[in-house]
């Protein structure tokens, strides 16, 4: 077949994904930057082009800088406890043992689960009456029966929720992905390095966690992307109460501009989340350079 | 002597600091889909009895709350929902996406691989900065409320990853194998279909599961296009639609998180390597 041939052929097969991509991912994108620019609401016919107005009076608004703050928060404390345990797990996991299979199912259910069914699981544990950790807590006298903690109602312990909740949903994924990098580590360096006396802490952080700086970048990246766009946590267990206090950028632009019908201003605040994605794919890139190279 | 005790003890050590990880690990990730199970099949005057110790059952078990989820409500309904927006995006998706890794990982050269990565970025842009466009797009083409919209939008997400999937798959099968068959009279294309489609079923039945584990999770889609609870899929009609007013029926609620749970989790475990070696985008060898 000729280079010409093949080249028809491959644009043959590659046009209905990439027109699809480009009229269902690409369009929606520009219409999303183009309403952020514009005066736009449910009913109204018309669109007039208001420049930064939008983004003006996003930014003055006090929920939207709230929900910029959460947003911050919310992710980095839920990538720092997923880092933290999907690293522990994945070592407590590395060498076969009776029941990994097993543990290993076990583990994966919170990321295959369907995040809303598995945060209205949540709701229920978190319950203001009937929470089964407030009954815990009430049985070993950490708390006053009388007086139990609002896991959902009170703006501090609602954010923790709403944070270890998430963490939950995305620390078997974390888990996988980090043990697939320490699989990949050759064993006889490790075991070179027990030769040479270095103990599991120094070999921890002196080999395996740079040799693993890929894989934890990845497991980063995606972390960042799942979280920090997410809205189901918020809205299954808080609505992003009490007081706007658990309030996200992607439940706060849903909010606005969908049940409260102000396009404009919804697509403006979930313009905000492009900034972040940008870094992620731009990070993203570096990481498939650097293992094509290899 | 004493390099023996220490190396027992050191392994004595590691095993217990492996067991204390798993076992808290197990019952952080683990204990809802336990307490979904125990509140599924406890009577009402169990759950609702705050002197009542909450993890055994205090009252003999019930299968009431099983009867009203499939006899009074649209749960049925939304599984079938699901199913069939399942199946149809798995369709499409497979339709769009296995030509295009094809043509990535065997025609395009250089620029193929550009394109490719270019195609897996698209996963990241999420459904929460497209929602508020795409339901105008949605009703522009009159699919409001209804699940064709899911169908049209679902592969927004499901596409690039296949793709990136499949481009893997396409990539680890020897061209030999297509050049033998070319030999013999085939042409690029009847190679393709005939020869490298069915050698490659394992990829494309990894494409399924992951589509269809997509569609049962996705939350947000769902919830700014269907309003109505007949049409909804399991993911919002069981959080959103199963309340009424501010009554939770806790006993069927549970009871639905966890069968529409197990089954994909069971399949989605047996394929997970495979998933993983989609998410580490080479990073891993």
């Amino acid at each position: 077949m000729g280079m010409k041939a093949q080249r028809a052929l491959a644009g043959a097969l590659l046009a209905p994904a990439v027109l699809y991509i480009l009229a269902l991912v690409g369009l929606p994108l520009a219409l999303a930057f183009v309403y952020s620019l514009g005066d736009v609401r449910v009913g109204s016919t018309g669109y007039r082009f208001v420049g930064l107005e939008n983004f003006r009076s996003v930014l003055s608004s006090p929920t939207f800088r709230a929900a910029v703050g959460h947003s911050v928060i919310f992710t980095a404390s839920v990538q720092a406890i997923v880092l933290v345990g999907g690293n522990a797990l994945a070592l407590a996991l590395r060498r076969r043992f009776r029941g990994r299979g097993a543990v290993r199912f076990l583990i994966l259910m919170p990321w295959v689960a369907p995040i809303s069914l598995g945060a209205i699981g949540w709701k229920w544990i978190l319950d203001s009456i009937y929470s089964v950790i407030n009954w815990l807590l009430v049985r070993v006298h950490l708390v006053n029966r009388f007086d139990p903690p609002m896991w959902l109602g009170d703006p501090t312990l609602a954010m923790l929720s709403v944070i270890v909740v998430h963490s939950w949903r995305l620390l078997p994924f974390a888990t996988v992905i980090l043990l697939a990098g320490l699989t990949s580590i050759p064993p006889d360096i490790l075991e070179a390095a027990a030769v040479d006396g270095a103990g599991f802490w120094r070999t921890h952080f002196e080999i395996t966690l740079p040799m693993m700086r890929p894989i934890i970048n990845v497991a980063v990246l995606f972390g960042v992307i799942f979280t920090f766009t997410d809205m189901t946590v918020v809205y299954v267990l808080t609505r992003g109460g009490p007081y706007d206090s658990t309030q996200v950028l992607p439940s706060l632009a849903f909010f606005t501009g969908v049940l409260g019908s102000d396009l404009a201003a919804g697509a403006a605040i979930s313009v905000f989340l492009v900034p972040i994605l940008a870094i992620v794919a731009w990070r993203m890139l570096r990481v498939a350079a650097r293992a094509e190279v290899v | 002597m004493t390099t023996i005790t220490h190396a027992r003890e050191g392994r004595w050590l590691t095993r217990a600091g492996r067991w204390t990880v798993v076992g808290s690990a197990v019952v952080f990730l683990g204990f809802p889909f336990y307490w979904m199970a125990i509140t599924a099949f406890k009577r009402t005057g169990d759950l609702y009895n705050v002197g009542n110790d909450p993890f055994v059952f205090n009252e003999p078990p019930t299968l009431s709350h099983l009867r009203l989820l499939f006899g009074q409500t649209l749960f049925l309904r939304w599984l079938l929902n699901t199913t069939a927006v399942g199946i149809a995006v798995v369709a499409v998706t497979l339709v769009l996406a296995i030509p295009a890794a094809y043509a990535l990982a065997r025609l395009a050269g250089r620029w193929g691989e550009r394109l490719g990565i270019a195609i897996f970025l698209t996963y990241l842009v999420p459904s929460t900065l497209l929602f508020i466009p795409m339901a105008k797009v949605v009703a522009v083409l009159g699919l409001q409320d209804s699940l064709w919209a899911l169908v049209l939008v679902y592969p927004t997400f499901t596409v690039p990853f296949s793709v990136w999937l499949l481009m893997g798959f396409f990539k680890a099968i020897p061209r030999e194998i297509e050049e033998a068959a070319m030999v013999d009279g085939l042409t690029r294309l009847e190679a393709f279909v005939r020869v490298l489609v069915p050698i490659s079923l394992s990829g494309i039945l990894t494409v399924v599961i992951f589509g269809f584990t997509l569609v049962t999770q996705e939350f947000v889609y769902a919830l700014t296009f269907i309003y109505s609870a007949e049409h909804q899929t399991v993911s919002v009609g069981v959080p959103i639609f199963l309340v009424r007013g501010d009554v939770y029926y806790w006993g069927s609620l549970m009871a639905a998180c966890l069968i529409a749970t197990l089954p994909i989790a069971f399949v989605y475990d047996l394929f997970l390597d495979r998933f993983i070696a989609g998410f580490t985008v080479g990073a891993v060898k």
